[in-house]
């Protein structure tokens, strides 16, 4: 009796519509996959930018580049998030206010992309720099010898070469994007974990919410991880697996 | 077919070439000049700088000083050896088909795909033009039924024998194999010299880097010993094999029969 009315309350607490606070959770979902997309993306972006500036890049780029993975990988993504945060919406409206334009209301949205992008951009150099190491000099050779741009080889043949090493470091980067973004509630903005707080401090079942949330955290992180797996195996298409032949 | 074939038009020529790895001088002026339908193999013992000469002519090694030029045409440099002219360059790549000791073929594209990729995307060929030429040349290396296999998953010799049609699917002016059978098991050697026979006896243009002499002999229209970084002796290939001048290549001959 009492487990069913305690289920019935739970129930009641989660459902979609108010005053169960179902949706306003998905929102806050869907906002936290939707950040760790752009992010993971802009840092997928800045990784291979990065990965080839320090590989075949000039002594400044190399230099820059190094300053930034070290920096980034060794504060607290905490802090970073705090510090890239507020140094970004304010250096955006001091460049407005010294050209004479109005201050103006940056996005938690785009500024959590940028700031979770910066610090996946940082991790994703190493994963792909030593990607891009592993595949054999041979394969780009022999797009050489053939004349090859340098751009489409990079692209048609280094890239694709790279991914089946690449995937399993990028697909750690991609579940801590999803999570990352809780980091972003301490800026207020409303993805999963700040409105899970809401509807738990609102209505006091904090046991409820947060098992709510995390059940949905570890959803998107097996339906990330089986679609890597998929990737990974399309990735090593062609590639004879150890003990096969 | 002896060298000098002077009726027919210079294919690729090598002029006083260098080459330096840091200090160390790997090629120290040596010169080749392979009309078309020359097949010149150039021999030598490990170190002597014979596969850097061959990577020199389409510029998988830069060059220190010297002058490579592909049917009449040279490839334009800079003071330091390196490529000044990307775009001729690449063109120029297009017209020389290079076959590798290790095959090389890309692992992420089916055989087929390895075929099409530079004729398709590089040449801008209509695909179903470069699929046809490319099943072609399946066929005459005896690899029609392979066009869906990954090269991971065949024998080192059909592995180079598909690298060779990959090559010829560019339609190059010539061909240049770099040890082609030296990775290979012996038992595979022979497809493989029979593949790069075919090609010498309908004309091609080769510059052939080989350990295997007898094969050298039988193909070749010009044969070259090179020995530390320079040319020790140079001729058709019955009297380099047959009636050595020099110590050196005498020596060399023995200590590889």
């Amino acid at each position: 009796m009492i487990a069913g009315a305690v289920l019935a309350s739970t129930l009641d607490l989660l459902a979609l519509s108010p005053p169960g606070w179902g949706a306003t959770l998905l929102t806050g979902l869907a906002k936290s996959v939707m950040i760790a997309l752009g992010a993971f993306g802009l840092g997928l972006l800045i990784g291979t930018l990065g990965a080839y500036g320090k590989l075949y890049g000039g002594p400044l780029a190399r230099d820059l580049l190094a300053i930034y993975t070290t920096i980034v990988r060794a504060v607290p993504e905490l802090i970073l998030i705090l510090i890239l945060y507020f140094a970004f919406t304010s250096s955006i409206n001091n460049l407005l206010l010294s050209w004479g334009f109005e201050r103006i209301q940056i996005s938690g949205f785009a500024a959590g992309i940028v700031v979770l992008g910066v610090v996946q951009g940082a991790y994703a150099t190493e994963v792909l720099r030593g990607a891009i190491l592993s595949v054999p000099s041979g394969q780009i050779e022999a797009a050489r010898a053939m004349g090859m741009p340098p751009l489409m080889l990079a692209w048609r043949v280094t890239l694709p070469q790279m991914l089946a090493a690449a995937i399993p470091g990028l697909a750690n980067l991609w579940l801590i994007a999803t999570k990352d973004t809780a980091l972003l509630a301490v800026v207020g903005f409303a993805e999963l974990t700040l409105v899970t707080r809401q509807a738990a401090s609102t209505t006091k079942a904090f046991f409820t919410f947060f098992m709510a949330a995390g059940a949905l955290y570890l959803i998107i992180s097996i339906l990330s991880t089986l679609l890597f797996a998929r990737l990974e195996a399309w990735a090593r298409r062609g590639q004879v697996r150890p003990g096969t032949s | 077919m002896a060298n000098g074939n002077q009726q027919s038009p210079e294919a690729i020529r090598v002029a006083d070439l260098h080459k330096s790895f840091g200090t160390h001088h790997v090629l120290k002026g040596v010169s080749l000049t392979a009309h078309e339908g020359d097949v010149v193999a150039i021999i030598g013992g490990s170190g002597s700088g014979k596969s850097t000469m061959l990577r020199c002519i389409n510029f998988l090694e830069t060059p220190s000083s010297g002058l490579i030029s592909i049917a009449g045409e040279a490839v334009a440099m800079h003071p330091d050896g390196s490529p000044s002219d990307r775009k001729q360059l690449e063109r120029i790549r297009q017209s020389l088909g290079m076959v590798f000791q290790s095959f090389n073929l890309w692992t992420h594209r089916t055989v087929l795909e390895n075929l099409i990729e530079v004729p398709v995307h590089v040449m801008k060929c209509p695909r179903d033009v470069a699929i046809d030429r490319a099943r072609k040349l399946l066929a005459r290396v005896g690899l029609a039924e392979k066009e869906d296999a990954y090269p991971a998953f065949m024998s080192g010799g059909q592995q180079q024998r598909a690298a060779i049609a990959r090559a010829l699917c560019m339609e190059p002016k010539a061909m240049l194999f770099d040890e082609p059978t030296s990775a290979l098991d012996p038992e595979l050697v022979g497809e493989v010299l029979q593949v790069i026979k075919g090609l010498a006896d309908e004309g091609r243009t080769m510059i052939l880097v080989t350990h295997e002499m007898k094969f050298a002999r039988e193909v070749a229209s010009h044969v070259i010993y090179l020995h530390n970084g320079l040319i020790e002796e140079q001729g058709p290939p019955d009297q380099l094999f047959g009636a050595p001048q020099s110590d050196r290549l005498k020596q060399f001959l023995k200590s590889v029969a």
